[in-house]
């Protein structure tokens, strides 16, 4: 079984996010990491390899620094490491990034499973899993918080606030995890230290066979044309219970018509 | 007047609010189409009427029920052949996002995601959204194709237009490739009886201070008319079911009044709850990330502090 993990190193959450003078997003202002929510793809990719055999390869499309975010994968336990890495890429929209993540997947060869996480926290779009899906060809089997593999068949549970459902599809198929999915490891010392020792190559736009102006930010599709930090909220009043919290609060709603 | 495709959002023909947004939206760039697929037109038909649909495209095979997202994509991209439309829009669920990128491929389209606002510009729409977990605005247009938009329930308010819509059945021919995904169960999830959590105007969420007892955040919520919703710490605990998260990796909302009782406010909850009109919190800890956020908090126990507002909300009624 050939996994290909799609992984994208996000700037962090807990940081000061915000843009360049481009109004792309920020990439250098604030550090980065692996998208957490993509480790629970890279756990349920391990578990796969470890029920049965194959090989693990995650696969990132960002700059320099998104290295961390195949480093992390490795050390938790995939085999592999695939870095899409050429300045053209900046600035690309959804559409861009699933252009090169389906010819980085075409040029990995036979591929049974593209796994990937529900949404970046960056852009939190969750487009990219059925745009690659479009673009490969493949079945979409997406927000899988149960998932089955087994005999060339893939079945997952997809809810939504009305539904629970069963999907499922032939191999290979493209499949996307929630955060339900599984608990995702820490990475051991042996981990990292076997890390140290795994291929990862780094391949160009030239060498998937597309061109410059296929992506980047001069030809998104869709594009940011103003940006605006929102103002701070007011500090609301805060009151301590001394007995009368409760009464403070449904005073407060009557106050603003709100009950 | 160009036509503007409108996915209907709906359960067996239960229209929901986000549709009736949608189409008050389309209203201001063009005439809206809507598009319906599924089973239960007869149920929705007055309300896609009363929201102004010049035009209902009508899909009931259930060729597009069967099968996960790539039909639908299928026949919205046939659509916007025919009709060259002004934009397309659906609601910002987990399929019709999906359905939104497909037909973004397909279309040789832009799309943008989570519109809080639509509106004409000087060169095409200009959408406006809120990303970073609500630290910033952005407005953002799409410059190539057709213009895809994904909007967030419950930000357009939706406004009355009748119309009479012309009914047209479509037909396309789904390929293999796009009944390749099946479905092959779909369970309905119990009814609470409570609003829809992206609908309602006021929601409660009680989290981990709430240590598995979610009484009083029931018992608040329904003398408010709200939907409940549970932080993830809640719902790991299984406390409540997982369709009630709110946050990041759960369902995202914007209700005129937010109040969260015993939810420390990290920022994954945050994501989805920042753009409520007004944050209210009941926390013991005077420290919690979440009074930062707030319009009015009040430190203490969730446990006597909710009963008592219940209690004085209830009074007030008379
Ligand atoms: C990938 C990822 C995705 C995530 N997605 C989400 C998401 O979608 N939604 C989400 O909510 N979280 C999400 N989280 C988790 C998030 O980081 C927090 O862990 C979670 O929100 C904490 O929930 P909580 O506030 O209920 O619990 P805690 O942080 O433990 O806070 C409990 C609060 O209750 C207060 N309290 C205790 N007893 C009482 C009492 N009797 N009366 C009043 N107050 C009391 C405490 O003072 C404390 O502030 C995600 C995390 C990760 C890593
Ligand atoms: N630049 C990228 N490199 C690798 N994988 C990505 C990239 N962007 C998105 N993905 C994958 O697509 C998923 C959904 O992303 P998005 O549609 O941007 O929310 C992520 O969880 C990743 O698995």
């Amino acid at each position: 079984m050939n996994i290909v993990v799609c992984v994208k190193y996000v700037p962090d959450a807990q940081g000061d996010r915000g843009f360049e003078s481009d109004r792309t997003t920020d990439r250098e202002g604030v550090d980065g990491l692996l998208s957490e929510l993509d480790e629970y793809a890279v756990e349920e990719a391990l578990k796969i390899v470890e029920a049965g055999e194959g090989e693990v390869t995650v696969l990132t499309v960002g700059p320099d620094d998104a290295a961390t975010a195949i480093k992390k994968s490795l050390q938790m336990g995939a085999h592999k490491g695939v870095h899409v890495l050429d300045d053209a890429i900046a600035g690309s929209d959804a559409v861009g990034t699933s252009l090169v993540l389906a010819e980085a997947v075409r040029k990995c060869g036979d591929v049974d499973l593209v796994l990937t996480g529900l949404a970046s926290t960056d852009g939190v779009m969750s487009v990219v899993p059925a745009m690659l899906a479009e673009r490969l060809g493949l079945p979409q089997v997406t927000f899988a918080s149960e998932l089955t593999v087994d005999g060339g068949h893939v079945s997952i549970r997809r809810d939504n606030e009305a539904f629970s459902e069963t999907v499922e599809a032939d191999l290979p198929a493209v499949v996307s995890v929630t955060d339900q999915i599984n608990e995702p490891r820490y990475p051991s010392f042996k981990g990292i230290m076997a890390a140290k020792k795994k291929p990862v190559e780094t391949w160009s736009l030239a060498d998937l066979g597309l061109d410059a102006s296929q992506v980047g930010l001069d030809a998104a599709w869709a594009r940011v044309e103003d940006t605006q930090a929102r103002p701070p909220r007011e500090a609301g009043e805060v009151v301590t219970d001394e007995g009368q919290g409760g009464e403070a609060l449904a005073d407060f709603l009557a106050g603003r018509r709100l009950a | 007047m160009s036509e503007v495709l409108v996915l209907v959002d709906h359960v067996d023909g239960d229209v929901r609010k986000t549709t009736a947004e949608m189409l008050t939206a389309a209203r201001r760039i063009g005439e809206p189409s809507a598009v319906f697929v599924g089973q239960g037109y007869a149920a929705a038909k007055e309300d896609l009427a009363r929201f102004g649909a010049a035009k209902v495209y009508l899909a009931e095979d259930a060729v597009y029920t069967d099968h996960l997202v790539a039909p639908v994509a299928e026949l919205l991209a046939d659509l916007v052949g025919r009709t060259s439309p002004a934009a397309v829009l659906v609601a910002s669920t987990n399929d019709a996002k999906e359905v939104a990128g497909r037909l973004a491929i397909k279309t040789g389209s832009g799309v943008i995601t989570d519109a809080v606002d639509i509106a004409t510009g000087d060169a095409g729409l200009r959408v406006t959204k809120s990303v970073f977990a609500g630290s910033y605005t952005v407005a953002a247009q799409v410059g190539t194709g057709t213009p895809i938009i994904t909007v967030k329930p419950n930000s357009i308010p939706a406004e009355e237009s009748a119309a009479t819509p012309a009914e047209e059945t479509v037909t396309t021919e789904v390929s293999e490739a796009a009944r390749a995904a099946r479905v092959t169960s779909r369970t309905a999830k119990e009814k609470s009886g409570r609003p829809s959590l992206t609908e309602a105007a006021i929601v409660v969420s009680g989290g981990r201070g709430t240590g598995g007892d979610f009484g009083p955040v029931e018992a608040f919520a329904d003398v408010l008319g709200a939907a409940v919703g549970a932080s993830r710490a809640a719902v790991d605990a299984g406390w409540y079911p997982h369709s009630h998260q709110v946050g990041q990796t759960g369902v995202s909302v914007s209700p005129q009044l937010y109040i969260a009782a015993g939810i420390s406010g990290a920022i994954q909850h945050r994501a989805g709850m920042q753009t409520a009109k007004t944050i209210v919190a009941v926390n013991k800890d005077a420290e919690a990330p979440i009074f930062e956020l707030v319009d009015f908090g009040v430190v203490g126990d969730l446990f006597t502090i909710l009963p008592q507002a219940t209690d004085k909300v209830q009074q007030n009624k008379g």
